[in-house]
């Protein structure tokens, strides 16, 4: 990858865990704003942001909507909506049918983002046990972007990584520690 | 690859012919949603090629009224986001209640859930005698939907749930009657419900409220539309009515944000000047 302009992740069961692990050991000089997309109850609105932000001192906040995307900051999907990327760069949200049972779905971020950021974007799907994220990382290898999973043998619930891995062409297989590193070696 | 069948160029094209023959005006609708919905239809459709797809759409007026359903996002709940509904009947409507008549838009109202939703409440209060409330929508087909007063009976358990959340004290089952798979509201709560057509984008304000509600609308605008909107019900909303929007949307980076201030907690905002 040449270089990075977004970093998306998506998660459902057992992806807390990964992301809690991860994010303290995020170089705060990141280049590219991360974005993830986690299954959650709704109604659980704040407290995600508020606890993953006790986790790294990058700015961590939830999505407004038609705020633009700025390096160096860590956004949260809103529970019960789609999250969507513009042309422009900035988030807009759907409140459309669940996808994969899924609102937010990752599917609809991976998807909106490969046509936006191309071969600018590498995005991870984590531990869970739906089979959501697994189109979307279709359309970003499509459109050029970079593919990766984390490693089902790591992962709390592996369907969802080892789906993806039987469905696209994945450039990186990465346990926990290989996600942080390959996060800050990103260009 | 579903999503290479229709580029944003096809996407800009379709809009300038709805405008141009239609008059449906969506180009100040944010993109990525838009997008989406047509790549869907087109693949549900199992359109052949763009040109035949935006020849049926120019050509054929019923596939034009799907077209416009479709791209349209029309999902809706009943007492969706429970303790919305739980400050309209605990602080606003009582409020309002003081009026001798409550006139109540609903923007965008789609197939009518939150009409009916809030119907229910203005009779628990005793105020629907005297309440009138305009559900409105760009779409017709959700309209014909929405007068019908019919929802799903597969809802029923998660619409129950949501009325008594938001402080429902009744057996919901009571206003409705079971229909095969259908549930049936009882006409009473349709008595003081006008639904008609308005479209947010190119309509005027067609009266004033003491309450409007657009909930999970202006999200799809662009920001210029967003502002456009939010200008249509300040002109719309009486000094002491209130404009209630969706739990993800605000008016804080509009102009009319100086004349209004925001209930706690919710996506309620009363005009104070």
């Amino acid at each position: 990858m040449k270089k990075c302009e977004a970093f998306i992740i998506g998660g459902s069961a057992g992806s807390l865990d990964v992301l809690l692990k991860v994010l303290p050991l995020i170089n705060v000089a990141i280049k590219f704003p991360i974005v993830i997309v986690i299954h959650r109850k709704h109604g659980a609105d704040s407290l995600l942001p508020e606890l993953l932000s006790t986790r790294t001192k990058l700015k961590v906040k939830e999505v407004d909507e038609k705020e633009p995307l700025t390096a160096g900051t860590i956004y949260i999907a809103p529970s019960d909506y789609h999250l969507l990327i513009e042309q422009d760069r900035s988030f807009s949200l759907d409140y459309s049918e669940k996808i994969n049972y899924s609102r937010p779905a990752i599917d609809a971020t991976f998807q909106t983002a490969a046509e936006v950021y191309k071969d600018k974007l590498a995005c991870l799907l984590l531990s869970g046990s739906n089979a959501d994220g697994v189109n979307g990382l279709k359309s970003v290898k499509l459109w050029g972007g970079t593919t990766l999973i984390q490693d089902p043998t790591t992962a709390q619930v592996a369907y969802m990584p080892a789906h993806a891995q039987a469905n696209v062409k994945i450039d990186r297989v990465l346990s926990i520690e290989d996600i942080v590193e390959f996060i800050n070696l990103l260009p | 690859m579903e999503l290479s069948v229709i580029s944003d160029d096809h996407v800009e094209i379709l809009l300038s012919d709805l405008l141009e023959k239609y008059g449906y005006d969506f180009t100040g609708y944010s993109r990525a949603s838009l997008k989406r919905r047509i790549v869907r239809l087109y693949s549900l459709d199992r359109a052949v090629s763009f040109a035949e797809f935006r020849y049926k759409v120019n050509n054929d007026s019923l596939y034009f009224k799907r077209f416009v359903e479709q791209i349209t996002v029309n999902v809706t709940e009943m007492f969706r986001d429970p303790v919305f509904f739980k400050t309209l009947r605990d602080v606003v409507l009582p409020k309002l209640g003081t009026y001798p008549f409550i006139r109540i838009w609903l923007a965008g109202c789609s197939t009518g859930e939150e009409a009916y939703s809030i119907s229910i409440i203005l009779k628990e209060l005793n105020l629907l005698h005297k309440s009138l409330i305009y559900a409105t929508d760009l779409n017709p087909i959700v309209l014909e939907k929405a007068a019908q007063g019919m929802f799903g009976m597969n809802s029923m358990k998660q619409y129950s749930e949501n009325y008594i959340l938001s402080g429902g004290l009744k057996d919901f089952s009571s206003y409705y009657t079971a229909n095969y798979s259908l549930a049936k509201f009882d006409e009473d709560l349709k008595s003081k419900i006008i639904f008609s057509t308005h479209n947010l984008v190119s309509d005027y304000s067609f009266n004033e409220f003491q309450l409007i509600l657009c909930r999970n609308v202006l999200i799809y605008f662009d920001r210029e539309l967003q502002q456009k909107v939010l200008n249509l019900f300040d002109e719309s909303l009486e000094e002491l009515g209130y404009l209630a929007l969706g739990t993800k949307e605000t008016i804080n980076f509009s102009g009319i944000s100086d004349k209004y201030k925001r209930l706690d907690s919710e996506k309620i905002w009363r005009k104070i000047q």
